[in-house]
């Protein structure tokens, strides 16, 4: 198995060279991809979760906080890079994910993922009704942030936040996919499986949680800084529970074996939204909905699972 | 006195109405295999459960090699090196039995890596021969889930050796085991602790097996021990045979 290219990866590898490329002959893509990039950023952080079985119904609190984290320094500080803005929402997320990491670790299941949603409720809240420093429900700008000193019109800069988001995405890919092979990974998978176990082999679950929440908070704010950077723009709506619960939507989409399911079920869900909204105006979510209930009868592993059993098939075969 | 390795003082534990232990002293002594025997319900797996931490008892304390062990947290007494088997075995099953092990592993080295593949750990080698001691190497790479009964309840014996422990606690090792393979199952068992220098304590309802495996015998009943023996003096008790063994 070692030594050679398992076919999902060739396919991560083939996705991310396409969108590499086809922005380059398409310029309304470069946004389509950028956004689809930085959404599966945030996703990888709910599949590294689903791993240990868990689901959190509040990671857009930490989409929020890295939005929030850019949108703050622009209207207090002025100006602004991107590579600061990044690295700034990351940081900001990490430690608000290891606050509310040491709370909701004690938790399972449903009360994990509602204890999850009640955090993302209140921060909401708290976006939408500090109006003064907030704006409310307005959100706030976030202006045309340089990269590294440099500054680019409009029409460069769609490139610009793309190659940045396509880099982290291939870099926080790979740093996933090797996260869930080594032994935190691993641990990770065995809270779902025997949590007792692991506590019986001297691990602590609540340490394995807490570290691989810490990280998806870390992603979550990664990708939300990217977004609030590609749409210029920072609103309580980027904590409110439905964006929650379209990263889970997505996560099932793309399928949790497997970290590259996070850039499948992105570039599914924006590819939809973005075609059905332009064509059909208001029933994109009625063709996102009849997209999930298919994916959950004929692929309940998502579209990487759809894949897998397409290869087990094909070798049970012959 | 030989080396006492656990030593158990006074201990007290109730539940509701039912006393499972009432002042029970018991030591464990260095390179023994001793066997608790007792009716059901009598508190031996209670016993177990309060040697690892998993419940604190509510007087009584326990020693592990000189260090007050009584109502620490698992994960604490595992590192001290007391490691426990279970009468179902719990495994991960949803990886491969060499992945099992290599989780044990990377839990006893501690501060495991996030970053390094876990099939890259140094101690490979050294699960691959702890699989074959217990006889399931073959299975290495099968999902746990895929084993049959017996095989799991064997590396669910391997996954406790891994962690290098001076003590092995064992509830039922042949329990849910066809009784063809019993006899199998703890000649391994036996030879495995001998060869890794482990000290065992097994919880066991079948006479033959306690007569075979066990160096000393402790009867437990109605929250007491009411005799501790070699398995000759013990099973030649007629209290005994009358009251647990039921002849």
């Amino acid at each position: 198995m070692s030594g050679r290219i398992k076919p999902v990866t060739a396919i991560a590898i083939i996705f991310f060279l396409v969108s590499a490329v086809a922005p380059l002959l398409v310029s309304s893509w470069a946004t389509l991809f950028a956004l689809i990039l930085a959404k599966g950023i945030v996703v990888l952080g709910i599949i590294l979760l689903l791993q240990a079985g868990q689901v959190s119904f509040g990671h857009a609190m930490f989409f929020a906080t890295g939005a929030y984290t850019a949108a703050f320094w622009g209207k207090y500080v002025g100006g602004g890079d991107i590579v600061l803005f990044i690295a700034l929402g990351g940081i900001t997320s990490a430690i608000f994910g290891l606050i509310v990491g040491l709370f909701v670790v004690r938790y399972r299941e449903i009360f994990f993922g509602m204890l999850n949603l009640a955090f993302s409720m209140v921060l909401w809240s708290l976006l939408e009704k500090m109006f003064h420093y907030t704006n409310g429900a307005d959100g706030i700008r976030v202006p045309r942030p340089a990269l590294l000193g440099l500054s680019f019109a409009p029409e460069t800069f769609q490139y610009v936040i793309l190659y940045v988001s396509l880099l982290i995405a291939v870099v926080a890919f790979y740093g996933v996919q090797r996260y869930l092979d080594s032994p935190l990974g691993h641990m990770l998978r065995a809270i779902k499986s025997n949590e007792t176990r692991l506590e019986y082999l001297g691990t602590s679950a609540r340490r394995v949680l807490l570290i691989g929440y810490v990280i998806s908070a870390f992603l979550g704010g990664i990708g939300g800084t990217l977004v609030a950077i590609i749409q210029q723009i920072a609103t309580p709506e980027f904590g409110f529970w439905t964006k929650s619960g379209e990263f889970v939507f997505i996560a099932i989409l793309g399928g949790s074996a497997h970290a590259f399911g996070a850039f499948a079920g992105a570039a599914m869900f924006e590819c939809v939204r973005f075609y059905a909204a332009a064509h059909l105006a208001d029933t994109w979510q009625l063709i996102l909905g009849v997209v999930l209930i298919v994916i959950i009868l004929y692929a309940p592993n998502g579209l990487i699972g759809l894949r897998q059993r397409y290869g087990q098939a094909k070798q049970g075969g012959h | 006195m030989a080396n006492v390795l656990l030593s158990a003082k006074g201990i007290k534990i109730r539940f509701g109405g039912v006393v499972a232990a009432d002042g029970v002293d018991l030591d464990v002594l260095q390179g023994e295999n001793l066997a608790i025997i007792g009716p059901n319900g009598a508190g031996k797996t209670t016993f177990l459960n309060i040697s690892t931490g998993y419940l604190r008892p509510q007087a009584g304390s326990i020693t592990f090699l000189g260090q007050e062990i009584t109502a620490q947290l698992p994960r604490t007494i595992t590192k001290l090196g007391i490691a426990r088997a279970f009468q179902i075995p719990q495994l991960f099953l949803d990886q491969t039995v060499m992945e099992n092990m290599l989780i044990a592993a990377a839990s006893r080295l501690g501060s495991p890596s996030g970053f390094t593949a876990l099939s890259t750990l140094p101690e490979l080698p050294e699960m691959e021969r702890l699989l074959d001691l217990v006889g399931v190497k073959s299975y290495a790479s099968r999902k746990a889930r895929e084993l049959p009964e017996g095989q799991r309840k064997l590396v669910d014996i391997a996954l406790a050796l891994a962690l290098k422990p001076r003590l092995l606690l064992m509830d039922e090792p042949t329990s849910g085991v066809a009784s063809a393979e019993k006899l199998e199952i703890m000649d391994i068992l036996t030879s495995a602790l001998a060869k890794e220098k482990v000290t065992s304590v097994f919880v066991e309802h079948d006479m033959d097996m306690v007569e075979r495996y066990a160096h000393r015998v402790a009867v437990w009943n109605v929250g007491k021990i009411q005799k501790v023996g070699t398995p000759a003096e013990v099973l030649a008790d007629p209290k005994v045979r009358e009251q647990v063994i039921g002849i």
